[in-house]
């Protein structure tokens, strides 16, 4: 018996929930319904969109240019969703007079979003800044082969990249930059 | 109302369409209105929105879905009786709304012990449930079809002893009698509203209302079904349209048990202050029934959603333990007041 007044407090709660999503405005006091968008936590996807969080995994963007052709994150990869190809060549000494580098040029990077499970480790363990997640997430496609994202296609993913938030105050820790 | 003079074979159509539509409407009513659009609002979010205005047509998808599926029967499952199983329990539900009274003439049959019949009727689900969880071939679904077993017999109790409290006050087991006697009866003399029984019956009411919610195996007493202990007990090894069977029997059921309330304890499609023979009541009369049914539904899916399960020792203790010392006293005080009046 002392169980039921928390029976009828649960029920109380579901009706009033209930009511907050039926009548957003002011509960029952008002009868006439607002337009139902209020009313509800959820997002009516296809018609009206959600802002990610600025940190959201949605995409991962490549900079080309700071690839060195390490193969750490294809190496990471749980999935081996990234492909990466890339030859040795030479690039003109830094200063003149100076010997010929050998330098990684970049053939090929693909990553296959149809196997990418967004674990983020190739973000985390590139060494040089090439690899970023981009909050962007409407990419799906009607053929599974338009998921594998060629270096072009990633390279665009760059401009959606947002700035690194500044750390909490008292942090000694410089902010990365995000390389445009 | 004029009589009709319709052939034995044309009068069976009717019926028979008749019997369908009581049995679809509500369902589908219950499914859209609780299942998909009120728990959604209780959960703050909208439930399906994009299948017609306001999903109201996404019924309509789902049955499309479960038809298209592939029906897979188990290896080692009892073919016959894997196949009979659903329809033993749809039919125990249509015959249900055999004895349901609509309107002054407006009744499938006029039996004289109508609530006992459907008491009767509505334990030989049981059977249905007992052979689907046998023929699976499936420990699941045996498990499941034990549970459901011993809670529809458990809680079968508790809700014939509620029901004869308002046999008892009506004096009559015909189902037409009892819409009468909520009418034309009498609180302390005065006679506005007639005597609907949930006034006088309340603890009678109560009573049925959970006995009704095991029954039907809504969430607290969903034991038989519990995904997260047996799959989905009874049901695991369904699918595509036996499985649809199975829910629309579930839910058909619901409307049932909510009509059967109504009847009994709410005034039945009777509406004060009309008088009983009223013809236009033949047709005023299911649309009444049929709000009344809404309003028990909305009190059971409430329950539904709010509270979780119970544990299987629970579910046994609160029925014999609680639910039917209740009821007996129930009896006793209505004999009681009956003799004493």
């Amino acid at each position: 018996m002392p169980k039921v007044p928390g029976l009828f407090t649960g029920m109380r709660i579901t009706l009033g929930e209930l009511l907050k999503t039926l009548f957003p405005r002011r509960g029952i006091k008002t009868l006439i319904p607002a337009p139902v968008k209020h009313g509800a936590v959820t997002v009516q996807y296809p018609h009206e969109n959600e802002a990610p969080a600025p940190r959201a995994r949605g995409v991962i963007a490549l900079k080309s240019e700071n690839c060195t052709v390490c193969m750490l994150c294809s190496r990471s990869c749980p999935d081996w969703c990234i492909y990466i190809e890339g030859h040795k060549t030479k690039a003109p000494p830094r200063r003149p007079g100076g010997k010929e580098r050998t330098v990684s040029a970049l053939d090929r990077f693909d990553i296959d979003y149809a196997l990418c499970m967004y674990c983020g480790i190739c973000v985390e363990v590139c060494p040089f800044d090439a690899l970023f997640w981009s909050p962007e997430y409407e990419y799906s496609e009607t053929r599974l082969a338009d998921l594998l994202h060629d270096e072009a296609r990633l390279n665009e993913w760059m401009e959606t990249v947002p700035d690194f938030e500044a750390y909490e105050a008292g942090s000694d820790a410089k902010v990365k930059k995000v390389p445009r | 109302m004029t009589a009709l003079e319709l052939a034995y074979w044309q009068s069976s159509l009717l019926r028979v369409l008749g019997v369908l539509i009581a049995v679809i409407l509500p369902a589908g009513a219950f499914v859209y209105v609780f299942l998909f659009k009120m728990m959604s609002f209780m959960q703050s979010r909208l439930g399906p929105m994009e299948a017609g205005p306001h999903g109201s047509i996404q019924l309509l998808a789902e049955v499309g879905k479960f038809l298209q599926k592939e029906d897979i029967v188990p290896e080692r499952a009892d073919r016959r009786l894997f196949f009979i199983a659903p329809y033993i329990v749809l039919a125990s539900t249509f015959l249900l709304f055999v004895v349901m009274p609509f309107g002054p003439d407006a009744y499938f049959t006029d039996l004289d012990t109508g609530i006992f019949l459907a008491m009767g009727l509505s334990s030989v689900s049981v059977i249905g449930i007992l052979i689907a969880g046998w023929a699976s071939a499936n420990k699941y679904s045996l498990i499941g079809g034990l549970r459901a077993a011993g809670q529809l017999i458990a809680y079968e109790l508790p809700m014939v002893l509620a029901i004869v409290g308002v046999v008892i006050q009506a004096g009559t087991l015909n189902l037409q009698g009892i819409v009468g006697a909520q009418h034309q009866g009498e609180i302390f003399g005065w006679g506005g509203i007639g005597n609907p029984f949930i006034i006088t019956q309340i603890v009678g009411f109560v009573v049925f209302l959970i006995a009704t919610q095991a029954e039907l195996t809504q969430t607290p007493f969903d034991m038989p079904v519990a995904e997260s202990e047996i799959v989905t007990g009874y049901i695991t090894e369904y699918s595509g349209l036996r499985f649809l069977l199975f829910f629309i029997g579930e839910f058909a059921t619901a409307g049932a048990f909510a009509a059967i309330a109504a009847t009994l304890f709410l005034g039945g499609w009777a509406v004060p202050f009309v008088d009983l023979d009223e013809d236009v009541m033949n047709f005023v009369g299911p649309l009444v029934l049929f709000g009344k049914m809404m309003l028990v539904g909305f009190l059971i899916f409430w329950v539904r959603f709010t509270f979780p399960r119970f544990r299987e020792d629970q579910l046994q203790a609160f029925a014999w333990k609680y639910l039917i010392p209740i009821s007996l006293v129930n009896i006793l005080a209505t004999m009681a007041l009956k003799v004493a009046f």
